[in-house]
Order: structure tokens, then C-alpha cells, then sequence
């Protein structure tokens, strides 16, 4: 038993000049396409939730619209949509630009909520009392609405990051050369499936538990932090 | 265009209606307020007040009339006869002229005292750190809060925070002051140190309106009351006239309720 465990890992340690670079390469095409859609996500999402929360009617209209359909079709459709489906129209796309694009539409939509429940959450007294003393709507949600939303809206940020980490591996069905599909082609080329895609899990997982164990720091920290105060 | 300037009443609310949706809150409502002057606002809960007082500044647009303060239209332009709503950065010029005093405080709850009161002279009049700062420091001395000044509002009693709310409002500058129940949400060994901060802003000379159920401390703070009922001003006139002896039975029915709590 052993044994087999150290024969098994041997198997890295003989094909690690082959894999490791390959590998490498991989993993940090994967963080930029994190950090592209994530990025993506981010701004698209704000935008989002402040044109659902405004009062002009086709925006609010077209805010709700765009949130529900990212939210209703699946990441990868967008994905075939971006890389596949805009050729025709002469729109083309590198498999990188494609998947970075199609992961932050996507992804919009869910971050557009998170920052909705956010800024909803704030009591109404706090913007009307910013309002009272002369300050813009702009001022408004700069200095005193946003510095509130962020503490509720940390948390879930950052578990949003979490899921779109292991969501740029579908990028390997548009063959953007990320983990997944780096990992999938050498399992083909040396027939070690298991070793390969082991290997590509453990990397998965220890790119998100930090972000984990961020995650729940910050919870804590948010849940001892300031509260409403009274009126809230 | 009018040159009221100096002369003229600080204040003017005229013939103010609000409905949200079919429902008519404010049935034409006037009201002048000389300077140094302070009205009170009383009667029954839901018969507008929060709402009138709420037009006056222009947080709620009123659905007809007009607001004049120091002479100057408030929230709207005028060109011949034709009113225009000011945009956001307008009111935002205007409103910096009036502090308003809320029931539930409404501190922000990620400054503390000092920069809830140095943060709407930074952002809105442009004030540099160190004199918002100096300015903060005094309207919180004004509110007797000195000793809290680096406290977060959790950590503030309710009295506390209202002081602190205050303090808020007077570093506008304000050329009028509005409270909307300030002391409805305390408890009541914590309501003297905010009546007693509000009187000495009267004494002071301060214009004020101010909506209260405190009988006793408008009698004794006002110049003038307001008893609104169903949108409508019933009766008004010097608080020796209007809380001594009430002429309209549903003035009188109010102020009995109010004694007997
Ligand atoms: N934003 C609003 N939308 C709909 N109804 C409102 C709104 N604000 C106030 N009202 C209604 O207007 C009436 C008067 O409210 P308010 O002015 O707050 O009364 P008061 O301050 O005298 O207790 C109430 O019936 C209240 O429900
Ligand atoms: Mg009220």
C-alpha cells in the first residue's frame, strides 16, 4: 500500500521537468483570467446595480433585464456565443479575450445583486441625512452610502471571486490555455489522467482556500465591526 | 424677481400640497417664519408633519406650492410664470443652507463624531481637513459632546447621538434649523440633554422649525404653533393662545391625549 503511494507519487517527480513548466504557465494563465473577468464583473456589476436602483424607467428596465438573463443562461453558452457565434459577423475573439469577456458578463450579473442587497441595505436616514446637508447624490453614494455597502458586501465578494477562480476552467471547451485544458492535454499525452487532474485539483483548491480563509476573517471582522446605528 | 433680502421673512411656505399616489398627506399648508423665529409643529401622528417638514427642504417635492427662503426660491426656478424643478446639484446648494435634525438620528456609523460633523464642510463647502476639523470641534463643544469626539456612533448613547446630529447640522451654518421629533426615539431620562442643547440654539437667536410632542418644551421654546390636522392647518397663534386655550375640539382632544401620556 505504501508502496503503490510512493510509486505513485513518483510519477511526478519523473515527469516534473515536463509538467512543471507547462504547469506553471498554465496556473498563471489562469489568475489573469480571474483577475480580467473578476475586474470585469466588478465595474459591470456597479453599473449595473445602480441602473437597476435608478429612477430612470428604461434604464432600470434594461439593468433588471441584462441581471436576470446573465443569472438564466449558463457561463459556457455565453462563452460558445463570444469565441463561436460572433465569427460570422466578422467579431473575433482570442480564446483568452473571449473567456475573460464571457466570464465577467456573466459573472455581472450575480455581482450586480450582491452590490444591490448591499447599498439596499443601507437605511434610507443615511442618505437623506447626507442629502440635508448639502451633499450631491454622487457625494451621497460616494462618502457615505458605498463605505457602509462594502462591509456587507465584502464577504460575498469575495466568495463570488472564489467560484469564478474555478469557473475559468469551462474556458478550456473555448481552448483558452488555462489549467483545465493544460492539464487535460498532458493527461492525453502521457496517459495519466488520474496524476494529471489530481494534480490540477490540488492547485485549484490551493489558489481558492486562501481566498477562503480570507473570506471568513473578514466575516468576522465585519460581524464585530460598527453596526447601524439606532434609527437603521 | 423679488428682492426680499433682509426684510422680507426668512421663511415662506405657500400653499404646499403633497399626495403620494392617491393619497393627499398636505391640503395646502402656508407658513412664515421671520428670522430668529421658531414655530412648532404639533398634532396627531400621520397628519403630516415629517411630510411638511420634509417639503420645507425639498426632500420630499411638494405636488403644488411654493418654498421661499431668504427671498429665494427654493428648489425650483422661475421664469415668468413657469416653475422649473432644480436639478440635484442645485438643491444640493440650497439644502447646505438648512440643517434638519432627524427623529432617528442617522448618524453615519463609519465616522466618528468629529468627522460626522468635518465631513459635510469638507465635501460640500470645500473646507480644507484642519479647519473642518476646527469647526467640528466647536459645534461638538456647542452640543457639550467634546468628550466623545473620537467616538464612533455605536458606542454613543441615543442623547448622545443626537447631540452629535446636531452639532452635524450647525456646522452648515444654517440659516434655518428643522427638527423633526428629536427626542421621540429616547429614552426618557436621556430627552433633557437634547431639549436642553435645542433651547440654548434658541436662546442663541437661531430660526427654527420643530416638530414635537413635547407640549411643555414648545411652550416654552417657541413663538408660534401649528396644529396640523389631516394636512390642514387647524389652529395657530402664540403658544399662550394655542396650548392654553384651544379653540377647536380636535386641538383640544390632542393636547389631552398628549397630557394624559
Ligand atoms: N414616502 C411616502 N410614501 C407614501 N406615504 C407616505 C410617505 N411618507 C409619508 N407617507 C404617509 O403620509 C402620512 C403622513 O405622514 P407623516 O408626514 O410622516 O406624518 P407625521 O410626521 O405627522 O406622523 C402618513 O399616512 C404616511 O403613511
Ligand atoms: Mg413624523
Amino acid at each position: 500500500m505504501i508502496e503503490d503511494f510512493k510509486g505513485f507519487l513518483a510519477v511526478y517527480v519523473e515527469n516534473w521537468s515536463d509538467w512543471g513548466p507547462q504547469i506553471y504557465e498554465a496556473v498563471w494563465v489562469t489568475i489573469q483570467l480571474t483577475i480580467a473577468s473578476f475586474s470585469l464583473a466588478l465595474v459591470l456589476g456597479l453599473l449595473l446595480a445602480l441602473g437597476k436602483l435608478s429612477r430612470i424607467g428604461f434604464l432600470r428596465g434594461f439593468c433588471t433585464a441584462y441581471i436576470e438573463v446573465a443569472r438564466g443562461i449558463p457561463a459556457l453558452a455565453i462563452l460558445f456565443l463570444l469565441y463561436f457565434g460572433l465569427v460570422p459577423l466578422g467579431i473575433v475573439f482570442d480564446a483568452f479575450t473571449a473567456g475573460a469577456i464571457g466570464l465577467g458578463m456573466s459573472a455581472a450579473g450575480y455581482i450586480a445583486e450582491v452590490f444591490r442587497a448591499g447599498i439596499q441595505a443601507i437605511h434610507k436616514g443615511q442618505r437623506e441625512a447626507a442629502l440635508a446637508v448639502g451633499m450631491t447624490p454622487l457625494m451621497t453614494f460616494r462618502y457615505i452610502i458605498l463605505p457602509q455597502a462594502i462591509r456587507i458586501i465584502l464577504p460575498p465578494m469575495l466568495n463570488m471571486a472564489i467560484i469564478l477562480l474555478k469557473d475559468t476552467s469551462i474556458c478550456s471547451l473555448i481552448s483558452t490555455d488555462e489549467l483545465m485544458l493544460r492539464a487535460k492535454d498532458l493527461a492525453m499525452m502521457s496517459f495519466l489522467p488520474m496524476h494529471l487532474f489530481l494534480l490540477a485539483g490540488a492547485i485549484y483548491f490551493c489558489l481558492s482556500w486562501p481566498l477562503s480563509l480570507i473570506t471568513r476573517r473578514v466575516e468576522t471582522m465585519m460581524q464585530r465591526g460598527r453596526r447601524q446605528t439606532f434609527g437603521g | 424677481m423679488m428682492e426680499v433680502g433682509l426684510a422680507g421673512p426668512l421663511l415662506q411656505v405657500e400653499d404646499i400640497h403633497k399626495s403620494f399616489g392617491e393619497l393627499e398627506v398636505l391640503k395646502g399648508v402656508d407658513m412664515t417664519l421671520d428670522r430668529g423665529h421658531k414655530t412648532a409643529i404639533v398634532g396627531p401622528s400621520g397628519c403630516g408633519k415629517s411630510t411638511m417638514l420634509r417639503c420645507i427642504n425639498y426632500m420630499e417635492r411638494p405636488t403644488s406650492g411654493h418654498i421661499h427662503l431668504d427671498g429665494e426660491l427654493f428648489g425650483e426656478t422661475r421664469s415668468g410664470d413657469r416653475y422649473t424643478p432644480m436639478n440635484e446639484k442645485e438643491l444640493a446648494r440650497q439644502r447646505a443652507h438648512v440643517g434638519m435634525v432627524f427623529q432617528g438620528f442617522y448618524l453615519w456609523p463609519h465616522l466618528n463624531a468629529r468627522d460626522n460633523v468635518a465631513i459635510g464642510p469638507m465635501k460640500v463647502r470645500g473646507l480644507g481637513k484642519a479647519e473642518a476639523n476646527e469647526l467640528a470641534e466647536a459645534m461638538l463643544e456647542k452640543v457639550h459632546m467634546s468628550h466623545k469626539i473620537d467616538e464612533f456612533p455605536e458606542r454613543l448613547s441615543g442623547g448622545q447621538q443626537q447631540r452629535v446630529a446636531i452639532a452635524r447640522a450647525l456646522a452648515q451654518q444654517p440659516k434655518l434649523m428643522l427638527f423633526d421629533e428629536p427626542t421621540s426615539a429616547l429614552d426618557p431620562e436621556l430627552i433633557g440633554e437634547v431639549l436642553n442643547v435645542i433651547l440654548e440654539l434658541a436662546e442663541e437667536g437661531r430660526s427654527m422649525v420643530l416638530v414635537t410632542h413635547e407640549i411643555r418644551f414648545a411652550r416654552e421654546v417657541a413663538d408660534h404653533v401649528i396644529f396640523l390636522h389631516d394636512g390642514v392647518i387647524v389652529e395657530e397663534g402664540p403658544p399662550k393662545q394655542v396650548i392654553d386655550k384651544p379653540q377647536h375640539e380636535r386641538l383640544r382632544a390632542f393636547l389631552r391625549q398628549i397630557v394624559e401620556h
